[in-house]
């Protein structure tokens, strides 16, 4: 039909000789902020309506927030005598950084924590910007060379460096620790469990389903609790475990059997067809699981497993109530301070900012790792 | 056409007697016997659900099957997994849904089971990959991902990716049934190459064009039996039983 319409009618000019019409530029956009705000916002009368009240409200919210906390704020300053501002006093903050940093490190000791920090930031850095050159270094230094090398250095006692009890640490520096730990922890643990509970050996199966069930049906308060409570109970006090790894322990139990359920829908997400071609070209189950299924399934559920490394990273202020003092428990105590009473919003305010950034900031990079393993459709 | 027909004293590559197989209380497979000799190109074709896919894939294990026995290349099939495998190195496999790896690029695709299993250098293995994706002409894909081909192409570099392992055997599963017309021809084209080189085949399709001129047998499968086996001359000309002319007159019939 169009071959016989193309023939009849004159040639249109944008036609090649063959017939076909050649590709043109699609139309321009009209660009520019007032057309955009019209096209967005006021694009008729109640669209209008609810773009001005909106408005309203924000400036209404936000002049507020940030007279309070930027510029009626106090930002200098040794003692609660130099609060004079009626906004934020940061001073709450500033004298006590150390503390919440470090938590009751002791004071000359502390430059071990900042070079353990320093060591992690370069490794995640090297890890995580793809223009870095040896990931395979960096991955292996990280995953094997650093938990050695932070234990000795963080715990001491050997190497002419002074023993620091973990009853001593707290603050930022143990909610990176345990938040670390448990995230290192119960990847590997939970995509074990996820394969274990997808295995046709029926024992393996049932262990796996078992232990998943039995931790994600329980608190991690009650968790923290029996870590803390209980087990001294059953165990001889010779074996007493400190009880610092004994909730890492229980977190990287708890949210292994998330990260398990995380990774089973992605396993279960892969059709079959991936695992019997492999199979087919002689492939053996760890090699097909870890070539071919695992690297599709963990990059269809990269958003679940951080979503799970964010609820993590937050719930590590879980561990205030067996008497560690992470990021929170240190500000918390600082409220008690009778120096500083009636701080609260300034302390509170500040820990939501921390803990916003890193969790933003996992939120971002897991956006990112999606975006970049993105191989065209199947 | 250089090994048409293997010498009598030879061992036969594939030897299946009387295979049974039970999906939960279905009986897909019902005493199968089938002797497959090095070289012979085999087409097995009949309605869907006669049990011809299931067939081919208890040769890989890729299907268990409950009763019978099934010797390939001198090895007869186990359960225990290194017995497997010895087997699946020897056979190659090309699927309806082509299953090429979408997470690695066309050349990784060729390359990783050589170098997991055979344990081939990389620069070894890529030389493999690049001559057989030569010969199924999309060597200059090499570098892309399978999401950005044509199932046409994407089946191809399924058939190179075997190939690299230098299989004995080959199997087809309806390898055309998933390809827009116009893709067939470019598929069945590497396959035919294949077969005039001496490849043992057995392949699953209905493309009975290609059955009439490469099958040394074809066989016609119903309800997971074995009907008919006889040469495509025989097979198309003077089918023996109701049921394969019947099946024959519905695919050949327009």
């Amino acid at each position: 039909m169009s071959e016989q319409n193309a023939s009849a009618a004159p040639l249109p000019a944008s036609a090649d000789n063959q017939g076909y019409i050649a590709a043109r530029q699609p139309p321009e956009k009209v660009g520019g902020l007032l057309v955009w705000l019209r096209k967005n916002l006021f694009s008729g009368p109640i669209n209008s309506l609810i773009s001005l009240v909106l408005l309203y409200l924000i400036v209404r919210i936000v002049t507020p927030v940030v007279q309070w906390g930027l510029i009626n704020a106090t930002w200098v300053g040794s003692s609660r005598q130099d609060c004079t501002g009626d906004g934020a006093c940061w001073v709450f903050i500033t004298t006590r950084l150390g503390q919440i940093i470090y938590g009751f490190y002791p004071t000359p000791e502390r430059w071990r924590v900042d070079v353990t920090l320093a060591m992690f930031a370069v490794l995640l850095v090297w890890l995580v910007i793809p223009r870095l050159p040896y990931k395979k270094i960096a991955g292996l230094l990280t995953l094997f060379a650093f938990p050695v090398v932070a234990y000795f250095l963080l715990l001491g006692g050997s190497f002419g460096l002074p023993y620091v009890p973990t009853r001593q640490w707290g603050g930022l520096m143990l909610t990176l620790v345990i938040a670390t730990v448990g995230i290192v922890c119960s990847i590997p643990l939970g995509i074990l469990l996820a394969l274990g509970r997808r295995s046709s050996m029926p024992f393996v199966k049932a262990v796996c389903v078992v232990f998943i069930e039995f931790w994600r049906g329980v608190p991690l308060i009650t968790v923290l609790f029996m870590a803390s409570v209980m087990f001294p109970l059953f165990v001889p006090a010779q074996l007493e475990v400190d009880r610092l790894v004994r909730a890492l322990i229980g977190i990287s139990f708890f949210w292994s059997a998330y990260m398990a359920e995380v990774v089973r829908s992605g396993l279960q997400a892969i059709p079959k067809g991936q695992d019997e071609a492999a199979a087919a070209l002689g492939l053996g189950y760890w090699q097909r699981t870890g070539l071919v299924v695992l690297p599709q399934a963990l990059k269809l559920v990269i958003s679940g497993i951080v979503s799970t490394c964010i609820s993590l990273f937050k719930d590590t202020t879980l561990v205030l109530i067996i008497g560690l003092f992470d990021l929170l428990g240190v500000i918390r105590a600082g409220l008690t301070d009778t120096a500083w009473l009636g701080y609260a919003t300034e302390g509170y305010v500040f820990a939501a900012i921390l803990f916003w950034a890193f969790c933003f900031s996992m939120s971002r990079y897991s956006q990112y790792l999606e975006r970049r393993l993105h191989t065209g459709h199947r | 056409m250089t090994s048409n027909t293997a010498s009598a004293a030879e061992q036969p590559m594939i030897e299946i007697t009387r295979l049974n197989k039970w999906y939960g209380d279905f009986h897909v497979l019902r005493d199968i016997d089938l002797t497959v000799a090095k070289g012979e190109r085999i087409v097995i074709c009949g309605p869907s659900g006669s049990g011809k896919s299931t067939m081919i894939r208890c040769i890989n294990h890729l299907e268990e099957h409950q009763q019978g026995e099934i010797v390939v290349g001198g090895i007869p099939m186990t359960r225990d997994v290194k017995r497997i495998e010895q087997i699946r190195r020897r056979v190659g496999m090309v699927f309806q849904h082509f299953n090429l790896f979408p997470h690695l690029t066309v050349l990784e695709n060729c390359c990783l089971a050589q170098v997991w299993v055979q344990k081939k250098p990389r620069r070894e293995a890529e030389k493999i990959a690049m001559e057989y994706l030569e010969r199924v002409r999309i060597a200059n894909q090499a570098q892309k991902y399978p999401g950005q081909l044509s199932g046409g192409q994407q089946q191809r570099v399924a058939i190179a990716r075997s190939l690299c392992m230098h299989p004995e055997i080959m199997l087809f599963d309806e390898p055309t049934s998933a390809l827009d017309p116009e893709m067939i021809k470019e598929v069945l084209d590497v396959m035919v190459q294949l077969a005039s080189e001496g490849m043992t085949m057995l392949c699953v399709t209905h493309e009975m064009g290609f059955a009439k001129t490469v099958a040394d047998r074809v066989i016609f499968m119903d309800q997971g039996q074995i009907i008919e086996q006889n040469p495509p001359t025989e097979f198309f000309g003077n089918p023996r039983s109701a049921r394969t002319r019947e099946f024959l007159s519905q695919i050949l019939g327009h």
